[in-house]
C-alpha cells in the first residue's frame, strides 16, 4: 500500500517569454511511495524537480492528474525544505520553528530537535547570524517538527561545502532513522542520494518522464562507508549508461 | 592634540551647537533692534505666559487632535488601498492614474475645495488633509507590498498559514519599514498642511493664531509657538518612533 500516490497526466506552463510559448514539464508520471520511504528524484537541472515538490506542497495547483498523500489529501501536513533555507529573518532560531504550528509548540519536542541538529546553543539567535549550514540544519527541523505526513526537500545542501553538506547530511540521516517519514528528497548528487535513499528515480528533461527507479540495498549501518557508496555508483552506472548523461 | 580638544561626546555637541544658535539670534536681535526681531529671552517670556494661561496648550492640543485623528485615518486607509494595488495588478493599472492626479494636486487646492465644497467645518478641516496625505501612504505600501519576499509567502503557504497568521508573522514584518517611511514623511507632510486647513478655515488651532499673530505683527509669540510645536515633534520622533525603530530592526545584522 503506498502513502503517497502521485499521478500527473499533464503540467504545461507559459513560458513567460516574449513569444508566451506553452512548455510541457511534466508529460506523464506515475510514482507510488510507501510509507517512511525516503526517495530521491534525480535529474538534469531545470527538468521540472522543484514544480513537482511545488504541486505536491499544494502551492501549484494548475496540473491534470491528481496526488493523494496518505487517506486525506487536502488536510496533508507537509513538511518542506526549499532550496534555501527561507527563515523568516526576525524571528530567532527556535521562534521560527514555533510558529509553523498552529496549536502551542511542543517545547520538548523541539528541545530534541535542537540537539539532535547540534542547534541547541544557538536557538536564541537571529538566522542572518548563521552560516548557510546552521540555516539548512533550522530548515530540516522545522519540517520535522511538525510531524509531517510527507517530508519534501529540494536540495537542502546544494552550495555548501563539502565538508558542511557531510555534517547536516549524516544529521540528516540519523534524524530521519529516529523519527521514520516518507520522504521525497531533490538532488543531483548521485553519490549523496545512495548514501540516503531507499530508492532513486531518475528523470528525463522535460517533458519529465521517469527513466528508471532503482532500490539501494546498501545496509543503513554502511551509508557512511564512502567505499560502498562508490561501489554501488560505479555498479549503478555501469548496468544503466543512460544515467551518465542525465546527471 | 587639537582632535583631542574637539573630541566631545554627541550630548556635549548637542548642547553646544544649540548655544551657538542662540548666541547668533542673540547677536542679530541686538544688531537689528527692532520689534520684529525679538531677543531669546522675550521669546522665552512670551512662551511662559502662553503656557500659564492656558491659550498655547489648549491651540496645540487642537492642533494635536487634528493630528491624529487625519493621520490615523490616512495610515489605516492607505495601508489597505496600498497592500491592495501592491497584490492586484489590474485594479494598481486602473487607479495608478487617480494617485498621478491626486499627488500632483496642489495641497492648497484641495483645503479650498473642502471647504467650498463641505463649508467651514472640523470634517472638511480633516478630510483636507487626509486627501493630502493619502496617495504618499498608498505610494509607499504599494512598493512594499510589491517588493514582499515570494519565497517567504510559499513557505507559509506549505506550512498552511492562514490569512492572518501568514499577515502578522510573514507579511508585516517586511512592511514595516515601508510604514515607518510613510509615517515620517507623513507626519512632516501633515504638520505643514494642517497649519494652513486651520488658517483658512478654523477658529482655533496652531495655525489659527499664527495667522492671529502675523494680522498683530507679533513676532515674540510667532516664535514661542513655533518652537513649542518644533519640540513636539521632536518628542514624538524619540519618545515614539525611535523606539518602534528599534525593536521592529533588532534582528537586522
Amino acid at each position: 500500500m503506498n502513502d503517497i500516490t502521485i499521478s500527473i497526466q499533464d503540467k504545461t506552463y507559459r513560458s513567460g517569454h516574449l513569444d508566451d510559448r506553452q512548455h510541457q514539464a511534466i508529460a506523464d508520471l506515475q510514482l507510488g511511495v510507501g510509507r517512511n520511504e525516503f526517495v530521491c528524484l534525480l535529474g538534469p537541472s531545470g527538468c521540472g524537480k522543484t514544480t513537482l515538490l511545488n504541486m505536491i506542497a499544494g502551492l501549484d495547483s494548475h496540473y491534470q492528474g491528481h496526488i493523494r498523500i496518505g487517506s486525506q489529501a487536502a488536510t496533508a501536513k507537509i513538511g518542506y525544505v526549499f532550496q534555501n533555507p527561507r527563515l523568516l529573518p526576525w524571528y530567532t532560531v527556535r521562534q521560527n520553528i514555533e510558529v509553523v504550528f498552529a496549536q502551542t509548540p511542543p517545547a520538548a519536542l523541539i528541545d530534541a530537535l535542537l540537539a539532535d541538529m547540534q542547534l541547541s546553543d544557538v536557538q536564541q539567535v537571529y538566522p542572518e547570524r548563521l552560516s548557510l549550514g546552521m540555516q539548512r540544519r533550522v530548515a530540516i527541523i522545522r519540517a520535522f517538527a511538525i510531524n509531517p505526513d510527507i517530508l519534501l526537500m529540494d536540495e537542502p545542501f546544494v552550495s555548501l561545502d563539502a565538508p558542511s553538506a557531510r555534517q547536516v547530511r549524516n544529521l540528516l540521516y540519523s534524524l530521519w532513522q529516529q523519527r521514520p517519514h516518507t520522504v521525497l528528497f531533490v538532488s543531483h548528487d548521485l553519490r549523496e542520494a545512495i548514501a540516503l535513499a531507499d530508492r532513486l528515480i531518475f528523470l528525463s528533461p522535460p517533458p519529465m518522464r521517469i527513466i528508471s527507479d532503482i532500490p539501494v540495498n546498501i545496509p543503513r549501518e554502511l551509508r557512511n562507508d564512502e567505499a560502498q557508496i562508490e561501489a554501488f555508483r560505479e555498479h549503478l552506472l555501469s548496468q544503466h549508461p543512460a544515467i551518465n548523461g542525465l546527471l | 592634540m587639537l582632535t583631542g580638544i574637539f573630541k566631545f561626546n554627541h550630548t556635549t555637541i548637542t548642547l553646544l551647537s544649540l548655544l551657538v544658535l542662540l548666541g547668533i539670534w542673540q547677536l542679530a536681535a541686538s544688531v537689528a533692534n527692532s520689534l520684529t526681531l525679538p531677543y531669546p529671552a522675550h521669546v522665552a517670556q512670551v512662551f511662559w505666559q502662553a503656557t500659564q494661561s492656558g491659550e498655547l496648550p489648549y491651540h496645540l492640543g487642537v492642533t494635536l487632535l487634528r493630528l491624529l485623528v487625519s493621520f490615523s485615518i490616512a495610515m489605516v486607509l492607505g495601508c489597505a488601498i496600498g497592500v491592495m494595488l501592491g497584490k492586484n495588478k489590474t485594479l494598481d493599472a486602473f487607479f495608478d492614474n487617480w494617485l498621478v492626479i491626486f499627488l500632483n494636486i496642489p495641497a492648497l487646492v484641495t483645503i479650498i475645495l473642502c471647504y467650498v465644497w463641505f463649508g467651514l467645518a472640523e470634517s472638511a478641516a480633516i478630510l483636507a488633509v487626509v486627501i493630502n496625505k493619502l496617495p504618499n501612504v498608498i505610494v509607499t505600501i504599494r512598493e512594499g507590498t510589491r517588493a514582499l519576499d515570494k519565497d517567504l509567502l510559499e513557505m507559509a503557504e506549505s506550512y498552511r498559514f492562514e490569512r492572518k497568521k501568514t499577515f502578522v508573522h510573514v507579511i508585516w514584518p517586511q512592511l514595516h519599514p515601508f510604514v515607518m517611511a510613510a509615517t515620517r514623511s507623513g507626519l512632516a507632510l501633515i504638520w505643514k498642511i494642517i497649519l494652513v486647513v486651520e488658517l483658512l478655515g478654523r477658529s482655533n488651532g496652531m495655525g489659527y493664531q499664527l495667522h492671529l499673530f502675523f494680522q498683530l505683527f507679533d513676532v515674540a509669540s510667532l516664535l514661542a509657538y513655533t518652537f513649542a510645536f518644533v519640540a513636539v515633534i521632536q518628542l514624538i520622533e524619540w519618545l515614539l518612533l525611535r523606539p518602534l525603530d528599534r525593536k521592529a530592526l533588532r534582528w537586522r545584522r
